[in-house]
């Protein structure tokens, strides 16, 4: 770690983290607000009912409010792999680049032609190939999530490529296992469902505002209906996807699972902790040491959710880093020293290759190819530096997970009012309604958190190390571009909360239905 | 299908679809030009209101075409991407800012509250067309420039400069940055001379017509001066060669020249592109009235050929597409820099899907087109910008 310009390493993690979390706050919305306008534009074409009209016309007005600043802080995201993470982008390109850029050629046209269609078409092409844009629009903002989120689950789970000595980089060797990777299949499903949510949520939250204010009663109803019934099936498919991606992560990033629960000593019929406050306990082994003053725990949770098994055993983080071999878990030590083995082996091999010397290329090769899985360990001497933070992992799982299921409860009652009630006397639901949009946008950005924080060090799991992954520049850049970033971003996200705002208030005003 | 070719013909296919897309990229930068002639061709707000609109429903177009340029350079040609980007960081990140500005202000110009005003916004159009064309133009030039950057054995390339690709525009000590600059200053006033002719297809507005007539002038001369300035300089100087059969990167005479002789197709892309931009901009002022409408045809596909023969000469004809200045062998080809043979073989198929793409593109945008845009009916459009 000490040949490596931390400085440089925490700013340019400090701007990713940074564009990627605004970005992360407008396109979510983004993904399913797309599918709940083409869904109330089937209703107006089917019906010819003016009021859906007019209800599609005012969603698609956030739509395009909210879409032009997921625009704006996305393009930067996909160029900073290279500007910031340009020794990333050698050693995973042949990989990473081609979900990118397939993205660009089946999602960001589709996205960006029709939702000119979509926006401008009123009147000027037929109702059928209106409709049929919006769906389009819909169908490519969600296909445009697949492809760098196939990218991103790969970084979690490295299949389907071998590492070339030659050109020292990862290269495919089957596309379809990069693509169909359980990880990336469920990272897709579990991402595309949240942001679901979350839509389903503000159109919800944006009605009952409506109803609180007693305003436009029939068109809020209608939206309340179509947010609340998207609501409700697309948080059941979010809560099993995520069901699923807890035993992925067990599986494939043991330390990530040990840090979303605080676990430091693993356990058979390990409990699941509920409720926890962590503290700072420095052990000599490690001074960033931190776990719970106060827990609640439900007996066995943990081991069913992990394994589906309530004996089965828990790795904790000193099990990882120490070893356990009773349960045949190899230390970090032991791969730290299986990491420099191969990072040796690959510099002899080279230079054995430039001398002409092809047997001791050949055996600095086969020891290379033995200790590579560890390959990313090699950089680092202390195990305890590759332990991610607990506390901040620990708290993002927890109120991704509660804000989740909390929100299970919102959209069945909102149903039961709507249908069996008079939801407009239930103020008290309207307000949960109201004040659920803020929790849905906490929850969004914990569940990213719970994925990147959680998967430190690692840029590449097990293979490359973030402090390996940055680009050579000096860390003075990246801070002016930090600082601008932070500038420019918070500038236009408050710009964008008060055109929105403006727009909900001044449609609540129409009195037309 | 893909399997049974070569790895450099797939290298070669790939550049050209990398060169295809800067191409049509170059061509669609009519909207960072147009951005910069609205107060030149609007005198009132619905004037402006119209070119703003009919700009306004092509900017996604334009700005997902640079981001499925980069998505492609950075699929078929990593070792490009990883140093250029990680390198000239300024450069690319200023040409960023102007985007990230330009993707808001369209949306948020003219609607109520909108926090910073509406001049505000078209500050940020003005800024994006000025410095998104003038940049991205001088970076595209350093491909036949060079810069200066070293490349390790672990394919780690490191910048020499502390600049950071700022040096690629304001070293004027080098006489390099002038060539750079010249093709940043060809860029943003053909963009200029593009979208006055894209106002004249688009717009019904016999004021807008004739400013757009005396904007088309006076931007294509300087166009041309700034044209003839850098293809005169590329030709005269020394290029970046290797050898195919070594890797040896070594200066050949009148490489670039060269290159459009031994690749006669090229060539005469080449050639045919500059006259059909020509033909364009001629027909556009003197016919404006009887067939200008139709002009943009002409001068986008002569500015889609003739970009599209300078990346095909820059980068096949065992010529180094992004050389290194300050260490020969450091200089990217497209057979060192590329992706596996593997990678450039899926990502082969998906690009099958490319004409299919661009039917529908072009279905999208003739059915949006059918009718100019009028004073009228921004006056009664509710989401007009």
């Amino acid at each position: 770690m000490e040949n490596f310009d931390m400085a440089l390493v925490d700013w340019s993690r400090a701007q990713f983290g940074l564009t990627a979390m605004y970005h992360w706050i407008f396109v979510p919305l983004t993904l399913g607000l797309s599918f709940i306008i083409a869904i109330m534009m089937s209703i107006y074409v089917r019906t010819g009912d003016e009021l859906w009209k007019k209800i599609t016309k005012f969603w698609m007005t956030l739509f395009g409010i909210n879409f032009a600043i997921g625009v704006a802080t996305g393009i930067i995201l996909e160029f900073e792999f290279g500007t910031n993470w340009s020794n990333y982008s050698w050693f995973v390109g042949d990989i990473f680049g081609a979900p990118l850029a397939i993205e660009g050629i089946l999602a960001f046209f589709l996205e960006s032609t029709f939702i000119a269609i979509l926006f401008f078409g009123w009147g000027r092409v037929s109702k059928k190939f209106h409709l049929v844009s919006a769906w389009l629009v819909a169908i490519g903002s969600n296909l445009s999530a697949l492809w760098i989120l196939v990218a991103n689950a790969w970084m979690q789970n490295p299949v389907g490529m071998t590492f070339n000595p030659d050109t020292a980089r990862n290269e495919m060797t089957n596309f379809w296992d990069v693509l169909l990777s359980p990880t990336a299949v469920n990272k897709f499903l579990h991402t595309i469902t949240s942001a679901y949510v979350l839509s389903a949520i503000f159109v919800i939250g944006i009605s009952a505002w409506f109803i609180l204010k007693k305003r436009r009663i029939i068109f809020a109803k209608r939206s309340m209906l179509i947010g609340a019934v998207f609501g409700l099936l697309s948080t059941l498919f979010m809560l099993m996807t995520g069901d699923e991606s807890a035993r992925q992560v067990f599986r494939d990033q043991p330390m990530k699972f040990a840090a979303m629960e605080g676990l430091y000593d693993g356990e058979a019929n390990a409990p699941l902790v509920v409720i926890g406050f962590m503290q700072k306990k420095p052990t000599s082994e490690n001074p960033k040491n931190a776990d719970f003053a106060f827990k609640l725990e439900i007996p066995n949770l943990l081991s069913y959710m992990a394994a589906l098994d309530p004996n089965a055993f828990v790795p904790g983080i000193h099990d990882l880093i120490r070893g356990n071999e009773e349960y045949g878990i190899i230390s970090y030590y032991e791969k730290i020293n299986m990491g420099k083995i191969a990072i040796t082996a690959l510099s002899n091999y080279k230079e054995a290759k430039e001398n002409g010397d092809k047997a001791l290329a050949s055996i600095e090769l086969q020891k290379f190819r033995d200790n590579y899985k560890y390959f990313g360990y090699g950089y680092y001497n202390d195990p305890y530096n590759m332990v991610p933070n607990v506390p901040l992992t620990f708290y993002a799982f927890h109120t991704m997970v509660g804000i989740g299921v909390l929100f299970l409860l919102v959209f069945i009652f909102v149903i039961y009012f709507l249908f069996k009630k008079d939801i407009v006397r239930a103020r008290w639901l309207n307000y949960i309604a109201l004040w659920s949009i803020p929790l849905a946008y906490i929850a969004s950005q914990a569940g990213w958190m719970v994925a990147e924080f959680g998967r430190q060090p690692w840029v590449v799991q097990d293979l490359m190390p973030t402090l390996s992954a940055v680009s050579n520049i000096d860390h003075k850049s990246v801070i002016i571009t930090f600082v601008i970033f932070a500038i420019t971003f918070t500038t236009l996200l408050i710009a964008e909360i008060k055109i929105m705002l403006t727009q909900i208030v001044k449609h609540s005003k129409i009195e037309e239905d | 299908m893909f399997e049974n070719l070569s790895y450099l013909i797939l290298q070669q296919y790939w550049w050209a679809v990398v060169s295809l897309l800067g191409a049509i990229l170059v061509f669609m930068l009519f909207v960072q030009g147009g951005q910069t002639l609205i107060y030149k061709l609007g005198k009132t707000d619905i004037q402006r209101k119209v070119i703003v609109n009919a700009l306004g429903r092509k900017w996604d177009l334009t700005f997902t075409t640079l981001v499925t340029f980069g998505g492609a350079a950075f699929a078929s040609f990593p070792l490009f991407y990883s140093t250029s980007f990680g390198g000239a960081y300024w450069v690319w990140m200023l040409i960023l800012f102007a985007f990230v500005f330009q993707a808001v202000s369209y949306e948020y110009r003219t609607k109520p509250n909108n926090f910073l005003g509406e001049k505000t916004y078209e500050i940020f159009l003005f800024i994006n067309g000025l410095f998104g064309t003038i940049l991205l133009g001088t970076a595209v030039a350093t491909f036949f420039t060079g810069s200066d950057f070293f490349i390790n054995n672990l394919k780690n390339s490191i910048w020499q400069s502390p600049f950071l690709g700022l040096e690629l525009a304001f070293d004027f000590k080098n006489y390099n940055t002038f060539i750079n600059l010249s093709l940043g200053f060809t860029v943003f006033f053909l963009s200029r001379v593009l979208a006055s002719l894209y106002i004249m297809n688009s717009v019904d507005d016999i004021s807008i017509l004739n400013r757009a007539e005396k904007v088309l002038l006076v931007n294509a001369i300087p166009f041309l001066v700034f044209f003839i300035f850098f293809v005169v300089n590329i030709f005269i100087i020394d290029g970046f060669a290797y050898d195919p059969a070594t890797g040896i990167v070594s200066m050949e005479e009148h490489k670039y020249l060269r290159n459009f002789v031994e690749m006669p197709l090229v060539g005469i892309m080449f050639v045919m592109g500059i006259l059909a931009v020509l033909f364009g901009i001629i027909r556009g002022y003197f016919f404006s009235t009887i067939c200008g409408s139709k002009a943009i045809w002409f001068a986008g596909s002569g500015t889609i050929l003739t970009v599209f023969s300078l990346l095909l000469s820059v980068g096949l004809n065992n010529t180094c597409f992004y050389p290194s200045s300050y260490d020969l062998q450091s200089s990217l080809t497209i057979e060192n820099a590329s992706s596996s043979e593997y990678t450039l073989t899926a990502m082969s198929y998906v690009s099958l899907l490319v004409p299919f793409v661009i039917a529908y593109i072009w279905y999208a945008w003739s059915s949006l087109n059918k009718n100019k845009i009028t004073v009228e009916e921004m006056e009664n459009d509710s989401h007009a910008y």
